[in-house]
């Protein structure tokens, strides 16, 4: 037998375990134009649908003409509101406790929403139905400011006043103003307006993260089928949660949860943009129904860029306060929330602004106060998490911009107060002034090591020396050293406190052995591009000594899949990655009980080591587990029930809080406002390591998302209400020519609470990339006396700043 | 992103492109490389009924490189005029210049003949041609006729061209001395910010001449004669260099877009076109 030659070392190599940078098992496929994407799926009959969408931003619709639409050839149906309102359907609810026209219901709020859904026998027939639905509108004063909206005798939504025009409660209390959504507090206000009243030094600053969208390369679409012979729906689809979808779907169908199934398949990515539920699902759905044919709806890119759901479009206020010598005594955060025309946010329900209130940072703030007015406005709805936990990119922006302002005013080098303000490793387990308790960390140890790696000490004195050279009109270029310390909280969640709309955020793996030592296991969460398939099994491989090649992993279909909530936030490692090493030792445990059977010792006489059971003290006994696999079926083991199944689901006690420390070095052509970036340093600290090879694919792509969003990547709208960068020649998707090199680096500090001690990493690097682009660009104009300007620093911008210091001559 | 049914053509001669004009007029568009009329067509921006693919037409695939002239026949795209290294030779810019369009996969379908044809201020082989005082030759029922490519333009996608003639080549006269064709862009496919065309002739120590053209700067490619003029018989000089682009400014009438607003495109056009000259001149 092989074993008996194997080295211990060869048998750890050969399972392709944890901390292997074992290659992605997807690749193959994906690689040759073989994956199975929703857009694939093509079944007999199947039907098209589409959105006749609004032009106008704020309209009321006064007529629907469908009669010309149904003329043309192929197409069968127009659906409206006054078609789903019977159903009770032309509304549904959103995650975030508000609701959202599935169709328009006598107005419409913003530029693109859904007004009529033209269902035909093809794409073609059914663009030519929605040319031919005429839509009467009469247009109303438009207000996309969040401010205005606050200040307007406009009311957006009917439904937030009552019948005296009186602002009603909305999901998360009172309301200030009809277009006002809800407010949301964290922390200590009249202590925090004390400490920073009182302070030596005072630092404030306002800045706008704009409106972006997270734009995964493959839209959102579904194809939905209505079984009526056994009243079975079957729902493909671009879900990040299926079983939430699933749950979803059978609270507003009224159709039982057990005849629907629904079926992520390949997904191209999410980023947030597939978490929540839109109305094309709906619609197809209905139209499914109607019919009894399938039917496919996909988004185009500009149905994607323009309608489903955007990111960020936060407006922060910040005051921050410090001792003379730089150590910072209080934090005072007011946010003005931009959420469109309906509150469509992905966040779990009791936190309307998400985790926003981890904007404490990573440093030790003793006292601070967080304040989140959402507001309507006439956008699209929105409010996801971009390749992010809930927020958490704003809360970083916020605090990363807040520190290097408070640094300026204390004429003071940003790393320096960094340093002295970072939460000590000896403070872990933390509780931050707003609540969260920080897991672990070793902040000290990851800045000294990026500080060094990159000489800190000689960038500034080169930069120094460029703004000299500047001065002396020796060049045109400056240079910008751009800093970030990030702390996310990530894995979602401790359900005592994590849920989206009642359902607990929890997730699950289920382990099936089979008889010959391989295994198939299906989790609740759905990859769009993560690598699941490759890293789960790396850790189920290191848990019950199967090697990775050998366990097949399985998500996103509803009727064989544990249930779990999906994909997003970060939280497929820290959860399901837990409740896969749970079931897996609930594996183990069973597999030590018929190994001591078979090997006619005690339970507590043999050992787990490495792919078997070892007798304690005699290693030449033992049994592989590919040898228990198939006695747990084939042999009658007294007491023992045949086979070797387990089922975990996994409720965290706490979410996991990953950290890093990123720089940035940027060359600026102060007349262009061409950036060009020249060094890009990026220390991760995700705790244990699965994969070191798809955590850096992980931190490549979440930077140049973040470089996306830091110098360019926009939905701007002008002032009424038209979104001025719907297609991918205005909103910046950057490609392999505007990426730098990026140099990754590590620190490991587990998860104290984790079963692996992992916590998590797809999130970070655009977490804590945001702001240390953007710094790279504000620290060019430091010397110059630039304090804060907004992002996107796209060319114009950039030049603009130059120019309003008056470097332009 | 769904065009409205069209009907499709694949002609083989001109005659039979030409007679489907005729009998169609304004609803009939020939196409090239598909690259900017596709795209119109899926927004339902551009009503084209009957659709012409001149890809089967022979004969409009050459390039010809004579003693005092070059000659690109209008199908000949992006790439193949970064892949002849007999015309980057003969006319380096058109090559620098191609290099900065688009990406490789646009480049492979987009033709000359079509950039130039279309109209769009924002294409860069106009400014480009104006630059090279190029003509482009058309056809159409009543035979061949040769307009300037300095006269061409009329506003955003309007043209000397008729609308039942077929622009067929391009002639570029041999240029001379140095060359830079500079283009601020915001990334990868992306039209101008700005950009500029320069060539210039040193005779002696001075500027023999210079041509300067600039794109996407108006609704139209602009050459601007005046800002050529004003380096001839100097030393190409600061104060030379600044008179053109004071000449070059009074051309221009940019407008603001998200590229940015009016006065930035203007400080970058006089930027751009700094470097072109520079880099130009000492070329020459």
């Amino acid at each position: 037998m092989k074993d008996d030659v194997t080295s211990r070392e060869e048998r750890i190599e050969n399972l392709k375990g944890m901390g292997c940078s074992r290659k992605r098992v997807e690749d193959a496929r994906f690689t040759q134009g073989k994956g199975n994407y929703v857009d694939d799926v093509k079944l007999d009959g199947m039907l098209f649908g589409d959105f006749v969408r609004s032009p106008y931003a704020h309209a009321r619709i006064k007529n629907i003409e469908t009669a010309a639409a149904l003329e043309v050839p192929g197409v069968l149906a127009v659906l409206t509101a006054a078609d789903l309102e019977p159903l009770g359907l032309h509304w549904m609810p959103t995650l975030a406790g508000d609701k959202q026209m599935v169709l328009a219901d006598g107005k419409v709020l913003f530029q693109g929403q859904e007004v009529a859904f033209v269902v035909a026998e093809d794409r073609y027939a059914a663009a030519d139905g929605i040319e031919a639905v005429e839509v009467e509108y009469e247009e109303l004063e438009v207000l996309v400011d969040p401010f205005k909206a606050l200040a307007s005798d406009v009311v957006l939504r009917e439904d937030t006043v009552d019948e005296t025009g009186k602002p009603t409660d909305g999901a998360h209390g009172p309301r200030k103003h009809p277009n006002h959504i809800f407010t949301w507090e964290a922390g200590d206000k009249g202590p925090t307006f004390e400490v920073i009243d009182a302070a030596e030094v005072v630092a404030e600053e306002t800045m706008y993260y704009h409106r972006t969208h997270p734009c995964p390369l493959e839209t959102c679409g579904c194809v939905a089928s209505m079984d009526k012979v056994n009243g079975k729906l079957t729902l493909w689809g671009t879900f990040q949660a299926p079983h939430a979808i699933r749950t979803i779907v059978s609270l507003i169908s009224g159709l039982e949860e057990h005849n629907i199934r629904v079926i992520s398949p390949d997904i191209g990515g999410g980023f947030g943009n597939k978490v929540g539920a839109y109305p094309g699902y709906v619609c197809s759905v209905v139209a499914s129904i109607v019919t009894g044919k399938p039917v496919k709806w996909i988004e185009d890119r500009m149905d994607n860029l323009m309608t489903t759901a955007f990111a960020r479009d936060y407006w922060m206020k910040g005051r921050i306060s410090a001792t003379k010598e730089g150590k910072i005594t209080g934090l005072h955060c007011h946010v003005t929330a931009d959420h469109g025309g309906f509150d469509a946010c992905a966040d779990p329900t009791k936190f309307p602004a998400g985790f926003m209130n981890i904007c404490t940072g990573s440093y030790d703030i003793p006292t601070a106060f967080l304040e989140v007015d959402g507001v309507y406005t006439n956008k699209a709805p929105g409010g996801v998490s971009y390749r992010c936990s809930f927020r958490v990119t704003e809360a970083v922006y916020f605090i990363e911009r807040m520190i290097e302002v408070l640094a300026i005013k204390l004429n003071m080098d940003a790393a320096e107060l960094r340093r002295i303000n970072f939460i000590r490793k000896e403070q872990f387990p933390y509780t931050a002034a707003l609540g969260w308790e920080y897991d672990s960390g070793d902040y000290h140890t990851a800045w000294d090591k990026a500080l060094k790696t990159v000489d800190y000490d000689g960038l500034r004195a080169e930069q120094a020396q460029r703004v000299e050279d500047f001065k002396a009109g020796k060049t045109r270029k400056l240079m910008g050293i751009g800093l970030s310390f990030f702390t996310e909280i990530v894995g979602a969640g401790p359900v005592k406190n994590c849920d989206i709309l009642g359902l607990g955020m929890f997730d699950s793996c289920e382990i099936r052995i089979h008889p010959t030592g391989s295994a198939i296991a299906r989790l609740g969460t759905i990859s769009q591009g993560q690598g699941h398939a490759t890293t789960f099994a790396q850790i189920l491989a290191s848990e019950i000594g199967l090697p990775a090649d050998s366990i097949t992993i399985e998500e996103g279909d509803t009727d064989t899949a544990p249930y779990g909530l999906g994909t997003y936030g970060s939280r497929s490692t820290p959860v399901a990655g837990a409740a896969t090493a749970m079931a897996g030792r609930k594996i183990r445990a069973k597999a030590q009980m018929i190994a001591a059977y078979l090997l006619e010792v005690h339970d507590d006489d043999v050992e787990f080591d490495v792919d078997r059971f070892v007798v304690k003290g005699a290693p030449e006994r033992f049994k592989t587990m590919k040898e228990i696999a198939f006695a747990s079926y084939n042999q009658a083991i007294p007491g023992i029930e045949p086979g070797l199944e387990a089922v975990s689901y996994y409720d965290p006690p706490n979410m996991t809080y990953p950290f890093g420390a990123y720089v940035c070095v940027m060359d600026i052509d102060v007349d262009t406002g061409v950036t060009d970036i020249r060094r890009f340093y990026a220390l991760d600290d995700c705790g244990t390591r699965i994969n070191p090879m798809v955590i850096e694919g992980q931190v490549h792509g979440g930077l140049t998302e973040a470089l996306a969003v830091a110098l360019g990547q926009e939905i701007a709208y002008d002032d009424m209400g038209n979104v001025k960068t719907g297609t991918l020649m205005d909103f910046f998707l950057p490609t392999a020519w505007e990426v730098p090199n990026y140099e990754t680096d590590f620190t490991v500090t587990p998860s104290p609470h984790h079963p692996i001690g992992a916590k998590g990493v797809g999130e970070s690097p655009h977490v804590g990339g945001v702001p240390c682009f953007s710094n790279a660009v504000q620290d060019a104009f430091r010397a110059f006396g630039n304090t804060h300007t907004n992002m996107p620093h796209d060319h114009w911008r950039i030049w603009k700043t130059a120019n309003e210091l008056g470097l332009h001559g | 992103m769904i065009p409205a049914a069209f009907e499709y053509y694949r002609p083989k001669d001109m005659a039979g492109v030409l007679s489907i004009l005729e009998e169609h007029g304004d609803d009939a568009r020939v196409m090239a490389g598909g690259h900017s009329l596709i795209p119109m067509m899926k927004l339902r921006m551009a009503d084209v009924p009957h659709l012409i693919d001149l890809q089967d037409v022979g004969g409009m695939s050459d390039v010809s490189i004579g003693s005092d002239s070059i000659r690109i026949g209008a199908l000949v795209t992006q790439h193949d005029i970064i892949d002849n290294d007999a015309l980057a030779a003969a006319a380096p810019i058109l090559r620098e210049a191609a290099l900065q369009i688009a990406d490789p996969q646009v480049r492979y379908m987009g033709t000359v003949g079509g950039n130039v044809a279309n109209g769009d201020p924002g294409n860069d082989m106009p400014g480009l041609m104006q630059c090279l005082g190029a003509t482009f030759t058309v056809v159409g029922a009543d035979g061949e006729r040769d307009i300037p490519a300095r006269d061409f333009y009329e506003a955003a996608y309007m043209t000397a061209r008729e609308d039942d003639e077929v622009l067929t080549a391009v002639t570029i006269p041999m240029p001379h001395g140095g060359y830079a064709y500079e283009k601020q862009k915001r990334k990868i496919g992306d039209y101008a910010t700005a950009a500029a065309a320069a060539q210039i002739v040193k005779g002696g120590t001075t500027c023999a001449s210079a041509s300067i053209a600039m794109t996407n700067l108006s609704d139209t490619p602009v050459f601007s004669e005046a800002a050529g003029a004003a380096l001839v018989g100097t030393s190409v000089d600061d104060a030379a260099i600044k008179a053109a682009i004071a000449a070059m400014l009074g051309d221009i009438d940019p407008t603001e877009d998200n590229r940015g607003p009016v006065a930035f495109k203007k400080h970058v056009a006089g930027v751009i076109l700094r470097r072109a000259i520079e880099r130009a001149w000492s070329r020459a």
